[in-house]
């Protein structure tokens, strides 16, 4: 909150005009604007690829407290197009903190603005449902025709994904699984070699053939950015993997993924779910978990096909399509974040029916 | 899982008198769980010994109980009522132990009772130390290295092993009574020696000392099935090695990366589900600064004073979905009744910040030591919610009443480094200003790190404020400055301050809404707190489309936080208040920052403002919600403090004008009413100088009652015999500064009487006379008081009700006035005239059935007495005796001097109800605590007796009655001897400083009270001041009133035991014959 001469400005489609100062990299910049509601993990929120092409409003008022902390990232870098925020703090404190959100920032040239009234800005969204955006210092120049033609670019999936295979071994004779990467979460990559499997993470557009040929016990499809219907090429691999009996699982847009392979429909939420309080209810025992969420689209549970799945999970507050059971070869798939990073930790048991799904189905075969 | 069908009849148990370390939290929860048990049609069946409160009313259950809260009366209550099932989780620790004794004796079994919420073995392996840390290593949680110990050679013989500091944590006592930081030997041996004194099992736990890490808290829920979520988490400001409920906390933790969070809140899941906990729980750790090792520190399987704070902070009623809980619902039943459309199963989010700071009690016991650690001392809380930590913070200071509005404390300017070097160490309640001061004075954050352990991200915000005041200071505002100053949480009055010039044009704040998940649904309730967000910014109004246009608005101002003088009894009367209102079709809007209340639930009024109930604050809400009138009445002298201010501005004060306000104030204006009427008080007059007061007491003659002009709760008052004494008096406060005159009365040793007069300014309505059991002199909130007066002549009586009439229509009264009367050599005088609700508002309405405050609103908006329907002048005699006892937290502040006097002391209260005054005499002081000792036991009992001279004459005669009963007395030296002149038989007990006699009789628990009236100022008093701590570490009374003695000379004389006595049904109070 230190005066600042300098005045920045975030324009809204609807034409509504947001003033605040600006931090992190200079630019103008035009994305999707979410509103995000954890009250910890900006770090992980930065870097999550799934944020790819959005400007992320935090709800919480005050980020930046712990500072910087490289560890902690769930890529290889910041991936928001914006940050949006109430306050950033100056003055971080923890013990693993490298520096401040700032200068983080600049060094990645993500343009932030801070100072702006963010409730009134998420409840504009939820009332109205999510926006597109523009960061700029010249309001009135802003040409809010082209801005509401932005989309998130069609092909961010395989702009975010990994360019080539990476290999992460584990125990001996451990679970091979291969991580098809539409914009994969470190944590999603750690909970599986915390549990002692080997991982491959392979191209988002890799063939299923080359797939195939790594022998996986399971293949995972990530999460990743954008709307799950710009990725036929992904759709026709799942497909094609499907056939094999791999038990195929998905997180967050793989779920989405896998479920249009399957011939269910997705479609475009009002503001979606992003947050770390998100309850879901298991329908095999009634069990509700709180879960971490990031997503924008959702699978509509009417178009599940009750011959090829049915719904697992659902989210207690909307009834939204939060999982599906597959009933063919053990396939299951999740709407929400088992691996948390940031948030609950709560469904982390998840990888261990991955695990032991996957270890049913070897028993199986033998 | 829908809810258990068997449970009809809950039986549940509130937490007594409020002490420090159990304040009115345990109302508002005990308020909402009785709710919650209404609304599934479970008739409600309540026990709770303390008539201030809510859950008390017969509105909120079917069956009211204020009856003490021993074994022996629930289990009469039990036999009588035959409950389905009993609340163990709402009661705070009393209600928990109660329900232990129970279970422990059986009880429960063999009455087919059962345990609701949390089952006896999950509050075992929560409350055991032994049993908490075997839990915890089952699953692999972390604990402080520690032992469970019963001797203090085990205690010595540990810390040797493990090494010095350690933690000394009594088992089963409440806020950490009796526990302590040992840094040595000779520290360790005092503590654990108090520690097994004071805890019912004789338990202590010794503990690696891991003072300074960071103290982190989360609210944690768990259904019957096994779900779990977390409400909140709390950071501790002050880090470990300071009582939570002494330090400054934040909500949600600030400092915390995800990966600390999450651990944290992955450990405390484990450990609600290992405990198997239904309902709610709170899970303290301990986290290392430095790494991610942490130690858990406590769990209270149970709402707390914790889970009062989680839920006004994030909106999620704790209570009330523990209650359900405990039913047999799931949290994915259970509808969030803030946005009406998610369930319980979610985790608030915030996109807010909130602070608690705690409200001491240290100004009522100068001398008394400020120092904080693991030992509670504050009385109660305050709360606030910004948008930014700085501004939550200076709006905690400037609502907690504490004379600071700033963090600049000017005293502190006057300071040498050193001195607040020592407070940033050793922490007391001031220390928040002592490192303001050495960050003004160039200090680096580092250095107050190192020293202080509180986390620089807090440090780096302090100084922040800290550079916003000297940049102020002394100069003019911009608007630009000036909006920075209101976003900081700065009222214009201190901003208008530090300037010293005019401000530029007045911001309002925007109200946000509260609603439990940071803006993601639409909320339905109405609680609000200010932000200052520009519309440039974005920021928008939220409460506007909440006011209907064309109602009639009325704001009730609340009492903020509790505190020794000013306690629940003003909450209730301002939540009686509200529904009053409400039900006469007016649009009720609050304002208070007691996170603690009932008045704070987000359901109580039609809207709510959390914010401090001072003027500027006031007055943001007032311009923006332009109501008909305020109310003061009912929120004890923080609401009236505001009248000036409000008046000045033109705001309408319903009830009473504020110039009748001022007149019973203002002593001279008072005195000239009173000399209209040809009223008494006692002779008096007012001095500034040593040589006045010397020569105003020789006249009016010894002994004489000294005090400062306005002030409340008798601060600063004393009795004065001599010269000496008055000397001492007035040298303490000249060197204080003197800014108003001292009040100087010839002080009378009579009969004291107190009513509370309901008048429309033409009618009165007195709904009971209280006479005080202790004589004029001690502070009436901290006498016995009997309802209906015992000794009071037809003609007194009938006497105070013309000069009531009288008063209260001058006055002009419209509502509610308390008067205090003197009756001396049949002789009445008028004492204090205080034209506002008291706190024996809610006692006496709920023993007459007199609905007081909903009449005294009624009249406040126009209805006339005669027309509500209960008549005039005095109230019906009652069919029984209804007697008030003080409830004192000495225990808790150790060195504070518990000798009663003029000055309140007391932090809370019971009610014993009889058939005849003895029967509710027994019955409150049992309820108070007191062992009241019975001849029928066959025990010897013994009473030490030591007393001034002046008193030797009243001494004798109560002697000679604990004589008659049979009662051993002991004495020393010169009451002994005075006693023994009249033939009676007493042994000799030298004095203190000479030998240890009465120690011996003390430790042997020879004696079974204390009776001493030393002087205050006499050379002995540090002595005294010592044996009575000893005295109440061991459960030996010390009364400090022959007429409290008296008293319960006539009650051991009685032969009521728990047993014999009757239990009212209060709800049926009215009608009993």
């Amino acid at each position: 909150m230190k005066q600042n001469s300098q005045t920045l400005y975030l324009v809204l489609e609807n034409g509504r005009v947001f003033r605040g100062e600006p931090f992190g990299a200079e630019g103008e910049v035009m994305c999707e604007m979410v509103f995000a509601t954890g009250m910890t993990g900006y770090m992980e929120t930065l870097t999550d690829k799934s944020y790819a092409g959005h400007g992320v409003i935090q709800t919480f008022p005050i980020i930046g407290n712990y500072g910087v902390i490289p560890a902690d990232m769930e890529g290889d870098k910041p991936y928001v197009s914006a940050y949006i925020v109430r306050e950033c703090c100056d003055t971080p404190s923890n013990f693993r903190s490298s520096g401040t959100l700032d200068s983080w920032l600049k060094s990645y040239g993500v343009v932030g603005i801070k100072g702006i009234d963010t409730r009134s800005l998420t409840r504009l969204i939820r009332e109205r449902g999510v926006m597109n955006g523009m960061i700029t210092k010249n309001p009135e120049a802003c040409d809010l025709e082209a801005l509401r033609a932005y989309s998130v670019p069609k092909d961010v999936v395989p702009s975010v994904s990994v360019k080539t295979v990476e290999y992460h071994p584990g125990n001996e004779g451990g679970p091979r699984v291969v991580l098809l990467d539409c914009g994969y979460k470190k944590s999603i990559l750690d909970c599986f070699l915390e549990r002692g499997c080997s991982v491959y993470i392979v191209p988002a557009l890799t063939s299923a053939k080359d797939i195939t040929a790594l022998s996986p016990d399971c293949i995972l499809v990530t999460n990743g950015p954008g709307d799950p219907v710009n990725n036929p090429t992904i759709i026709e691999t799942v497909r094609e993997l499907w056939d094999t009996g791999i038990p195929i699982f998905g997180i967050c847009l793989g779920h989405q993924i896998i479920a249009l392979a399957h011939g269910f429909k997705t479609t475009k939420m009002k503001y979606g779910h992003r947050g770390e309080n998100q309850p879901v209810r298991r329908h095999t025992d009634g069990r509700v978990f709180i879960t971490a969420q990031n997503h924008g689209y959702t699978v509509v549970p009417e178009s599940i096909d009750p011959k090829k799945g049915k719904l697992l999970y659902s989210n207690v507050n909307d009834g939204s399509c939060e999982g599906i059971e597959y009933t063919e070869n053990g396939s299951f798939t999740v709407q929400f974040h088992p691996e948390a990073g940031a948030g609950p930790r709560d469904t982390r048991f998840i990888f261990d029916e991955f695990i032991s799904r996957m270890k049913n189905r070897r028993a199986g075969d033998v | 899982m829908p809810r258990d069908e068997s449970i009809r009849r809950v039986l549940m148990i509130g937490s007594g008198p409020i002490v420090i370390g159990q304040a009115a939290e345990f109302d508002y929860s005990g308020t909402q769980a009785c709710r919650a048990l209404r609304e599934d049609g479970i008739e409600i069946i309540l026990l709770n010994s303390n008539p201030a409160t809510i859950m008390t009313d017969t509105a909120i259950a079917d069956k009211v109980y204020i009856e003490p809260l021993t074994l022996e009366t629930v289990e009469r209550i039990i036999e009588v009522e035959k409950p389905d099932g009993i609340l163990s989780g709402l009661g705070g620790q009393t209600a928990l132990t109660l329900c232990m004794k129970l279970v422990r004796a059986g009880f429960l079994e063999k009455h087919g009772v059962r345990l609701l919420g949390a089952s006896p073995e999950t509050i075992d392996k929560a409350e055991d130390r032994e049993l908490f840390k075997e839990t915890m290593e089952s699953i692999g949680q972390p604990c402080a290295k520690s032992t469970v110990v019963y001797t203090v050679d085990e205690a010595l013989d540990f810390a040797r092993e493990i090494g010095y500091p350690v933690i000394v944590r009594p088992a089963y006592t409440l806020g950490g009574t009796g526990g302590g930081i040992a840094t040595d030997e000779a520290s360790l041996r005092a503590i654990a020696e108090s520690g097994i004194g004071q805890s019912p099992i004789g338990q202590i736990l010794i503990e690696r000392c891991v003072a300074g890490w960071k103290e982190i808290e989360f609210e944690v829920m768990r259904d019957c099935v096994g779900n779990v979520i977390t409400i909140c988490s709390m950071e501790n400001v002050d880090p470990v090695g300071i009582h939570t409920g002494d330090s400054i906390v934040v909500a949600p933790a600030l400092t915390l990366s995800d990966k600390e969070y999450q651990m944290l809140r992955t450990a405390a899941l484990d450990i609600i589900s290992a405990l198997g906990v239904t309902g709610g729980c709170n899970v303290q750790f301990a986290l290392n600064p430095d790494s991610f090792e942490y130690v858990v520190i406590e769990v209270n399987p149970r709402v707390s004073r914790s889970s009062a704070l989680a839920s006004k902070a994030t909106g999620y009623p704790i209570a009330k979905v523990s209650t359900k809980l405990a039913l047999g619902y799931t949290l994915d039943e259970i509808k969030n009744s803030v946005t009406g459309t998610t369930y319980a199963a979610f985790e608030p989010a915030l996109d807010y910040v909130a602070v608690k700071m705690p409200k001491w009690p240290f100004d009522k016991f100068p001398g008394s030591s400020r120092t904080l650690g693991t030992q509670m001392k504050a009385t109660g809380e305050v709360m606030t919610l910004a948008d930014n930590f700085e501004a939550a913070l200076i709006k905690a200071i400037r609502g907690a009443e504490i004379g600071a509005d700033t963090l600049l404390l000017p005293r502190f300017r006057e300071w040498g480094e050193s001195d607040l070097w020592d407070i940033t160490e050793n922490a007391t309640d001031e220390r928040i200003f002592a490192i303001a001061e050495l960050l003004r004075r160039g200090v680096a954050i580092d250095d107050i790190y190192k020293v202080s352990k509180i986390d620089k991200w807090f440090l780096a915000k302090i100084k922040n404020l800290v550079e916003y005041e000297i940049s102020v200071t002394g100069v003019e505002i911009t608007p630009d400055v000036y909006l920075r100053g209101k976003k900081l949480g700065y009222a214009d009055s201190s901003l208008q301050r530090m300037s010293g010039s005019p401000l530029p044009p007045h911001i309002a704040p925007v109200y946000r809404m509260v609603d439990t998940c940071a803006g993601e649904f639409a909320a339905e309730t109405p609680y609000f707190y200010a932000a200052y967000s520009t519309p440039e910014e974005g920021g928008e109004d939220e409460s506007s489309e909440f006011i209907k246009k064309d109602a009639k608005t009325i704001l009730v101002i609340g009492s903020g936080p509790i505190r020794i003088g000013q306690g629940i009894e003003f909450d209730y009367s301002s939540v009686h208040c509200v529904w009053a209102l409400k039900r006469q079709g007016y649009d009720v809007v609050i304002v208070n920052n007691n996170p603690e209340t009932v008045s704070t639930d987000f359901d109580t009024a039609d809207r709510l403002y959390f914010e401090p109930p001072r003027l500027d604050d006031v007055m943001d809400i007032v311009r923006h919600e332009k109501p008909i009138g305020v109310v003061v009445a009912f929120g004890g002298q923080t609401a009236i403090r505001l009248v000036k201010g409000l008046h000045a501005a033109g705001v309408p004060i319903l009830g009473t004008s504020a110039d009748a306000i001022d007149i019973a104030e203002d002593r001279e204006r008072f005195d000239k009413l009173l000399e209209k009427f040809n009223i008494s008080r006692p002779k008096g007059c007012t001095v500034k100088t040593l040589d006045e007061a010397l020569l105003a007491a020789n006249m009016l003659g010894y002994p004489v009652l000294l005090r400062p002009s306005y002030v409340i709760g008798g601060q600063g008052m004393t009795i004065a015999r001599s010269d000496v004494d008055t000397r001492s008096y007035m040298s303490a406060i000249l060197a204080g500064g003197i800014e108003n005159p001292v009040l100087i009365d010839k002080y009378m040793p009579g009969a004291e009487l107190e009513v509370d007069v309901i008048s429309d300014s033409e009618d009165i309505l007195i709904p009971g006379i209280m006479e005080h059991i202790e004589r004029a002199g001690i502070h009436s909130g901290d006498s016995i008081a009997v309802y209906p007066p015992y000794n009071l002549s037809e003609r007194m009586e009938k006497k105070i009700c013309e000069v009531s009439k009288k008063l209260a229509v001058a006055l002009g009264t419209k509502g509610l006035v308390n008067i205090q009367y003197l009756v001396y050599s049949d002789e009445l005088y008028v004492i204090e005239v205080n034209p506002r609700a008291s706190r024996t508002i809610p006692y006496i309405s709920k023993v007459t059935g007199v609905p007081m405050v909903d009449i005294a609103a009624r009249v406040m908006v126009g209805e006339r007495l005669r027309d509500i329907g209960y008549g005039t002048g005095l109230w019906r005699a009652p069919y029984c005796y209804a007697v008030k006892v003080p409830v004192f937290s000495f225990e808790k502040l150790t060195d504070a001097d518990s000798i009663l006097g003029p000055e309140m002391k007391s932090t809370g209260e019971v009610l014993g109800i009889g058939r005849t005054k003895t029967e509710a005499l027994y019955k409150g002081l049992v309820a108070s605590g007191l062992d009241v000792c019975s001849p029928a036991d066959r025990r010897e009992i013994g009473v030490l007796i030591s007393v001034e001279d002046y008193d030797h004459k009243d001494a004798i005669a109560l002697a000679e009655k604990f004589c008659d009963i049979g009662v051993r007395l002991y004495g020393t030296p010169d009451t002994a001897a005075a006693i023994r002149s009249h033939g009676i038989d007493i042994q000799t007990a030298r004095d203190v400083w000479e030998n240890n006699d009465i120690y011996d009789l003390v430790e042997s628990k020879t004696i079974n009270y204390i009776v001493y009236t030393g002087g205050v100022m006499d050379i002995s008093v540090g002595d005294y001041r010592k044996l009575r701590h000893r005295a109440m570490q061991l459960g030996i009374p010390c009364m400090t009133s022959l007429d409290t003695a008296s008293a319960l000379a006539d009650i051991i004389a009685s032969h009521y035991n728990q047993y014999n006595t009757k239990l009212f049904d209060i709800s049926t109070l009215s009608s009993t014959k």
